[in-house]
């Protein structure tokens, strides 16, 4: 009786400790990086929905005849000593004399946008690409990997310059352009995984059930490539706000007045030395909305990958 | 490993056709007629007829490609359809702004980014790791524009009137004139030759050039405008750089025969350099040869930022103006560029591993 009790104490334990997702989800919150990365993500998604509320002004429209600013104003901070009698605007005042800080506030809501929908774009065609190239192998395989070796022997700012230059400037093709250039990685993750797993007995039992192509992919072979996407898919939201970003700097991506942090950057550069405020503020929007993608990703990562179990 | 040489070259062949049909066509999708960007909207007819003819533009699109295929095997990259100008004298001009560019941000990340990573392995978990790895993760998520327009601010303007100061544009300052050395050295070429472009191209690296004629004032000029440029376009590759030595260093520096040199006496600073960092070595190579890829990005924006008449200004300035020979030029040169990056990186393996044997 008592040796029963035990036993079943310790296979409860067992059972407890081996679940996968449990246990995936310890390690994650056992990563300071991937905590601060998480908590930050959060606070922007916050600023992101509640950009209305927050922003003291409208993000568009010039405060001419509202206020008595003039452009490019530095910023005024009631807490730091400027005169009460003055509005506040915490970032200054931009070159079309709209409040900085509410634009910044409000750029957060493209750069999220623009960090989501590339990756679900990239990762769905690259999956689609990555599982038809690995499983079925041969011709297909040799023709897909092919033109993704293509896409990635060319640094992936310039092919989406390229791009969008076909596709004529603006969010949506800039948009588009990205999540082309990102295909490839997320093609290789999922090929490698249904390499892994293509030969393994229960794939084949499955076939030996009469399941069909379509079924085992989706089912028997994809779920394994999960973790490894999702891990990449977060850095590469990271990587996507910048080349966005970098592309409405050019002047290909959201064209004015969109308060979108690289265009913010790329009308005023030409004043970094008269009005400083106005290209350190949405610049380090941007640093910060990557760093958390970026650390929630390497936290993920180092979660995820079991040859790390034993580290740290 | 010639044999091993020849072949990853020949392997080569097939990605750059890849590289170069798609660029040949995308440019060609790009909306907009070259006739009407060039000459302007009132050009007639008749005048963007012969335009067309004059630059092989009135013919198929596969024909255009293959006249244009055989023509880059003759070396001949076609004219300039904005400057009017053979594309080969364009690339003489501006390839080299963009190498000294990009060699010197490599060599800054390198110098930088190994011995920091090396650091934070050894010091694990000390203040030294967590700044380093700090920041390592802040200078990946930096867009290198922006810290360019800081760097230019801070050094250009609030250090002004310090030893500090650094010119935020251009590469020499107005009225330093960099001599070509083949003029100082009294050689003399027909204008038209191979020989006459290569040393053109030799002496448009102006650190180079400056260093054979002992030219001091523009050497010190050329430097001081390319430190800025540089630390931008580094920072990426430095901090992945940097990550990358210390996972590759923890791996190494946990292994048995680490121990074992350490307890028969040997100096902590052997073991690290001869032991650990030799082994530790093959995947921080390989990351240095992705980061050329990179480097060719960034530069797009590092150039413009600070005024710099390179590859990837150039390309960006062709992309918009639809001039379809410069944008395939430089693209291939580009690819080329880092399809050979990568074979320098793959053959040092054999120096970095014995034990490795190219097949």
């Amino acid at each position: 009786m008592v040796t029963d009790l035990k036993v079943n104490s310790i296979k409860q334990k067992d059972y407890r400790s081996n679940s996968l997702w449990r246990l995936t989800l310890r390690r994650i919150f056992r990563q300071r990086s991937a905590i601060f990365g998480m908590t930050l993500l959060g606070f922007l998604i916050l600023i992101a929905i509640f950009a209305e509320v927050i922003a003291p002004y409208d993000p568009i429209q010039p405060l001419i005849g509202i206020e008595n600013v003039s452009k490019r104003e530095g910023p005024c901070i009631h807490l730091f000593g400027c005169p009460k009698d003055r509005p506040q605007h915490l970032m200054g005042v931009d070159g079309n004399v709209r409040d900085q800080f509410s634009r910044v506030l409000y750029g957060s809501r493209y750069s999220l946008y623009v960090g989501f929908t590339t990756v679900s774009f990239a990762i769905l065609v690259g999956t689609i690409l990555g599982a038809v190239s690995g499983y079925f192998g041969g011709w297909w395989d040799n023709i897909i990997m092919r033109l993704m070796d293509v896409l990635m022997a060319f640094p992936s700012l310039l092919l989406a310059i390229t791009i969008v230059s076909v596709l004529g400037p603006g969010l949506e093709n800039a948009l588009l352009a990205i999540a082309i250039v990102a295909i490839p990685v997320y093609a290789r993750v999922v090929r490698a995984s249904v390499l892994s797993v293509k030969e393994q007995a229960y794939v084949s039992a499955s076939l030996a059930l009469g399941g069909s192509h379509f079924h085992i992919l989706l089912r028997r072979i994809l779920p394994n490539a999960i973790p490894p996407l999702i891990v990449q898919g977060t850095l590469g939201i990271g990587t996507a706000i910048l080349d966005a970003a970098a592309l409405s700097f050019l002047g290909l991506g959201a064209q004015p007045p969109t308060p979108e942090w690289g265009t913010m950057l790329g009308t005023e550069r030409n004043q970094v030395f008269t009005a400083p405020h106005l290209v350190f503020f949405p610049g380090a929007a941007i640093m910060i909305t990557v760093l958390a993608f970026n650390l929630l990703g390497d936290g993920l990562r180092d979660a995820i990958d079991p040859r790390l179990t034993h580290q740290k | 490993m010639i044999a091993y040489t020849i072949r990853r070259l020949l392997l080569a062949i097939p990605v750059m056709v890849g590289i170069l049909v798609v660029t040949f066509t995308l440019s060609r999708l790009i909306p907009g007629d070259p006739c009407k960007a060039m000459l302007g909207e009132k050009a007639t007819a008749e005048v963007c007829d012969r335009f067309r003819t004059q630059y092989g533009l009135d013919k198929p699109i596969p024909v255009q490609l293959g006249i244009y295929m055989g023509n880059i095997l003759k070396g001949d990259f076609g004219m300039s359809i904005r400057f009017s100008r053979p594309v080969t004298i364009i690339l003489i001009e501006r390839l080299p702004t963009t190498i000294e560019l990009g060699l010197t941000s490599l060599m800054i990340a390198v110098l930088v980014g190994i011995p920091a990573g090396i650091l934070s392995a050894v010091k694990r978990n000390s203040i030294i790791d967590v700044i380093t790895m700090v920041g390592a993760n802040i200078g990946v998520s930096m867009p290198v524009y922006w810290l360019g327009l800081i760097l230019a601010y801070v050094f250009a303007l609030l250090l002004k009137d310090t030893p500090f100061w650094l010119p935020p544009t251009g590469r020499l300052s107005a009225g330093v004139v960099s001599v070509p050395f083949y003029q100082v050295l009294g050689w003399d070429f027909p204008k038209e030759s191979l020989r006459f472009h290569i040393v053109e191209f030799i002496s448009n690296l102006y650190i180079l050039n400056s260093l054979i004629t002992r030219d001091w004032t523009v050497l010190k000029d050329a430097v001081q405008h390319l430190i800025l440029p540089s630390i931008a376009l580094s920072t990426i590759p430095l901090a992945i750089i940097a990550r990358m030595t210390r996972s590759s260093m923890l791996e190494v520096l946990k292994q048995d025969y680490i121990r074992a040199a350490r307890a028969k006496g040997l100096l902590r600073r052997t073991v690290i350099f001869k032991h650990a960092f030799r082994n530790a070595l093959l995947p921080i190579v390989t990351i240095i040869g992705i980061q050329v890829g990179t480097l060719f990005a960034g530069a797009v924006l590092t150039e413009t930022i600070f005024g710099l008449a390179g590859v990837g200004r150039i390309l960006f300035e062709a992309i918009t103006a639809r001039d379809f020979p410069i944008i395939q030029a430089f693209t291939v040169v580009i690819a080329a560029g880092y399809v050979i990056a990568n074979l320098i990186v793959d053959l040092s393996y054999v120096f970095i591993d014995p034990r490795i044997r190219l097949e």
